[in-house]
């Protein structure tokens, strides 16, 4: 942590405010308003932002949680849902807690979470921020056990926080390690000029999910006339469903940062910043330690590889539980210790980003495409593909399958053959690019995975056919609802409405009416939204209703139902006056 | 020729722009109204609100923070764009607790004079009621979140125009909800004053002065006599009389 933004050139504090904030919420349990004070004060902040940050991130909080603070992840792979139980009920029970509310002798707090990003692992959850997998009620019984029994964590059985990655598909960028500093080497020895050429001639388009051309994107920063320029590697992998980036991470950081640095040579940054998400931490210390190899091989720092004026240096920040933040601007503005609030574009980051100098913003596995490029040279990297769709996708496969993990293919490749690949069979349907990207069906899987049929930022998230789809749509719209950054009045309040809306419909109280306002928001949302969050969040419900309109009619009332549930509106007015009688019912 | 280049097009009607103005300013200066909460002149946009929505080529965007640029073709006033307005007030509405008639704003309410110029006849959308605090530890002002819309109107008044940066939006979602920038988070703590921008901005009754409920009785207020396109382009023309009496000072000093 000590290390972050030490090369910082702007007046911005020495340590980042997320991780100041991190260090306290974990010493302290919470952060107090005597401590936002204390901390507005040290990084001469209005008290105002440093309360609007604590309230934007999922990961503070104002009220103190428990000493073993526990969120189980709620995505649709690596959720606490399994096979019929509720595996945070049945933790919550064992410890007697509720969900939510941390336990009255602040032993225990247990919540959950947008997905952690370890779909390939089971059911998984976070304790005090450490990914625990391959859960199953067995584990749950034993880990209530621990904690009853308030044995410290670095006690629990280690083989309960592994993490097996499995990667059942290489190709193009997962087949050879690059040897560090080789695509370094050849960029010095042909110039910056010639080395955006060759990224250029790749073709290589972004894998963060836009898929805008990265050549393009190096060439309008370098041409921007700046105070300075930087580079930024998005590792924010929020979107439900994908971790390759997780997998990308952990086995090969050493390209990652060769990306970076190459991108610095050509763009003339001096700093690169690595956008981590908080779920990710337990990475933070296998990337500082490939950090430091890189600064004592000269491969980062001042003269990099002797040459006489390329300095660079990578800072990490680590970011506090927020999937809006892997919208570019978003992130950036959280670097620049403020709510994740996307900007206004244009301007874009290419021309106004980090602190409002040039800047270039890619994916993971884009700076990694882009070290093998250099290294191996573009005609390497563009015989494979499609016309439109040059390269490789590394693919995150989870869900109803026997082979959930990492598979890389050239794009081009058809949706049926990833199925069979990893072992899915009577697949009902396919969610591509996560809750933002496209919900299909069988007659749809001979579709292709490229820019020009089916586009994906990895997520590949599979269902089977004994899964119930309206349980599928209510956990994305709850988790759009949950992650809508608040800004704009059609994303705020529609995904909210279209959450309270599908969840009325599966409670069976919805009538045909509310298909038409199920449509009427998703196109609200979808259209008039100020980023793309807002834009993609109502996609899957426009899929489902296209494909799987059944999933959403078998659940409909045929006569008038009131809106809300008038027995449950008399609830609070049953607790004040303390009856539960009869006559203190509706029928 | 830099006649030509210099003109947008919305609705059909040429309009003149210059270089740098917004769709919402090119506008507002030729008299055309485009519906409008969050944006207020003079002010650096937000672009919040999507009232302001506009297509061009097909894409919605905010007419509020959009540069205008040469030969852009912009539909605004269209039976489409005005019902997606109309819901949006609708979810503002849902969103807060806006009971129009107990409440001091009314006819003065922008949000109440937005629904009446859309044709806004009902909610649509079930009700929220959501719980939000209500701030009246100030002996002047009162701060009832419960009707905010969180427009940032109040936000951007008090740091651009007051100089004080008294309020924040903080809070993700529907959690969002205006901040105080106070060591106790109070309205009295701060340095807010009845005669602040800030306070007298707020398009809902959510920021109030106290003590000087129903003076204008109800039919005698701005609502009662006009429309809220006729104030908007009233406000635009004060506001920018007021940026150039400002800028003249300036360059004079
Ligand atoms: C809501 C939202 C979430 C996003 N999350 C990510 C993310 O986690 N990782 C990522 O690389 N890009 C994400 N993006 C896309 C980024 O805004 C940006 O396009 C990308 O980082 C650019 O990198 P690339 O060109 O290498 O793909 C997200 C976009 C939106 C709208
Ligand atoms: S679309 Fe949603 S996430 Fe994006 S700015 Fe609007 S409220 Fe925030
Ligand atoms: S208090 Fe008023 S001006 Fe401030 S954000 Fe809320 S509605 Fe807008
Ligand atoms: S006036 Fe443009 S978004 Fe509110
Ligand atoms: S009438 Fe009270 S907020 Fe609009």
């Amino acid at each position: 942590m000590s290390n972050s933004c030490q090369h910082n050139s702007s007046n911005l504090p020495q340590e980042h405010l997320l991780h100041r904030l991190h260090a306290l919420q974990q010493e302290y349990l919470h952060i107090s308003p005597q401590a936002m004070q204390q901390v507005a004060v040290e990084f001469n902040l209005p008290l105002s932002q440093v309360a609007g940050i604590v309230a934007f991130y999922s990961f503070f909080s104002a009220q103190p949680c428990g000493r073993f603070h526990i969120l189980f992840s709620n995505c649709t792979s690596c959720g606490y849902l399994l096979a019929g139980q509720n595996l945070m009920q049945l933790l919550a029970q064992q410890l007697q807690v509720t969900p939510g509310k941390t336990r009255a002798d602040g032993l225990i707090s247990i919540g959950e979470t947008s997905c952690i990003g370890l779909c390939d692992q089971g059911a998984s959850l976070l304790v005090n921020g450490i990914p625990l997998t391959h859960l199953n009620p067995d584990k749950i019984a034993q880990i209530a056990q621990q904690i009853t029994a308030n044995i410290s964590m670095d006690e629990w059985p280690g083989e309960w926080f592994e993490i097996h990655d499995t990667i059942h598909r290489r190709n193009l960028l997962l087949t050879t390690q690059l040897a560090p500093g080789n695509a370094l080497q050849q960029a010095i020895t042909h110039g910056a000029a010639e080395t955006l050429t060759t990224i250029q001639q790749s073709g290589l388009n972004g894998r963060g999910g836009a898929g805008f051309n990265t050549g393009k994107k190096w060439q309008l920063c370098r041409e921007k006339l700046g105070d300075a320029h930087y580079v930024i590697c998005n590792a924010d992998e929020g979107e439900p469903g994908t971790f390759k980036d997780r997998v990308l991470l952990h086995h090969h950081a050493e390209a990652l940062f060769e990306g970076m640095t190459l991108c610095a040579f050509v763009i003339g940054a001096n700093k690169g910043l690595v956008y981590l998400r908080g779920e990710y931490r337990y990475l933070l210390s296998h990337l500082q330690t490939v950090l430091s190899q890189r600064r004592n091989q000269g491969l980062l720092g001042r003269h990099i590889l002797n040459h006489a004026d390329f300095h660079f240096d990578i800072d990490l920040v680590v970011g506090a539980g927020a999937y809006i933040c892997g919208e570019e601007s978003a992130l950036i503005e959280s670097l620049e210790v403020k709510p994740g609030i996307p900007r206004i574009r244009p301007p874009f980051p290419v021309t106004h980003g980090y602190l409002g100098q040039p800047t270039v913003v890619n994916n993971v596995e884009t700076l990694i495409a882009a070290a093998h490029i250099v290294a191996h040279g573009s005609s390497w990297f563009n015989s494979v593909g499609t016309q439109k769709s040059i390269g490789t996708k590394i693919l995150s496969v989870s869900g109803d399958c026997r082979l959930p993990g990492i598979y890389e293919y050239p794009f081009g490749v058809r949706i049926q053959q990833i199925l069979d690949d990893c072992g899915a069979q009577r697949v009902q349907a396919v969610q591509i690019g996560g809750p933002a990207g496209k919900l299909i069906g069988a007659p749809d899987f001979n579709h292709t995975i490229s820019f020009e049929d089916i586009s994906t930022g990895g997520s590949f998230l599979i269902f089977g056919h004994q899964r119930d789809l309206l349980a599928v749509h209510r956990n994305f719209a709850h988790f759009f609802a949950h992650e809508s950054c608040g800004f704009c009045t059609p994303c705020r309040v529609g995904t909210q409405l279209l959450k309270n809306n599908l969840d009325k419909i599966a409670e069976g109280r919805g009538t045909t009416n509310d298909i038409e306002t199920l449509k009427q928001l998703a196109f609200l949302i979808q259209h008039h939204s100020h980023c793309g969050l807002g834009h993609t969040a109502a996609n899957h419900v426009l899929d489902g209703l296209q494909h799987f309109p059944q999933v959403f009619a078998t659940h409909l009332n045929q006569h008038f139902v009131a809106q809300f549930d008038l027995d449950q509106a008399l609830e609070s007015a049953r607790q004040i006056t303390r009856r539960d009688d009869a006559a203190a019912h509706l029928d | 020729m830099s006649a030509i280049q210099n003109t947008i097009r919305i609705d059909n009607q040429a309009i003149p722009f210059t270089p740098g103005q917004t769709i919402m300013d090119a506008a507002l200066a030729a008299k055309v109204y485009i519906p409008h909460l969050c944006h207020y002149p003079g002010l650096p946009p937000s672009g919040n609100c999507r009232l302001c929505i506009v297509e061009i080529e097909n894409r919605s965007v905010a007419a509020c923070t959009t540069p205008a640029a040469a030969d852009q073709t912009i539909c605004s006033n269209t039976p489409e764009l005005n019902e997606a307005r109309k819901a949006l007030t609708q979810m503002l509405f849902v969103e807060g607790d806006h009971i129009c008639p107990s409440c001091e704003k009314t006819g003065n309410c922008k949000l109440q004079a937005m629904a009446y110029y859309l044709g806004m006849l009902d909610d649509h959308f079930p009700q929220f009621y959501q719980r939000r605090e209500i701030d009246a530890s100030h002996p002047d002002i009162l701060l009832d979140r419960r009707r905010c819309i969180l427009c940032d109107l109040c936000v951007r008044a008090s740091r651009e125009v007051d100089g004080k940066n008294v309020f924040a939006i903080a809070g993700r979602g529907t959690k969002a909800h205006l901040i105080v920038n106070s060591p106790s988070g109070k309205l009295a703590d701060s340095s807010i004053a009845t005669t602040d921008l800030a306070t007298t901005i707020c398009p809902v009754g959510a920021i109030l002065i106290k003590e000087q409920g129903y003076q204008v009785p109800i039919g005698q207020r701005i609502y009662d006599h006009h429309t809220i396109r006729e104030t908007s382009l009233q406000e635009h023309i004060a506001g920018c009389d007021k940026l150039k009496r400002k800028e003249h000072q300036d360059t004079e000093r």
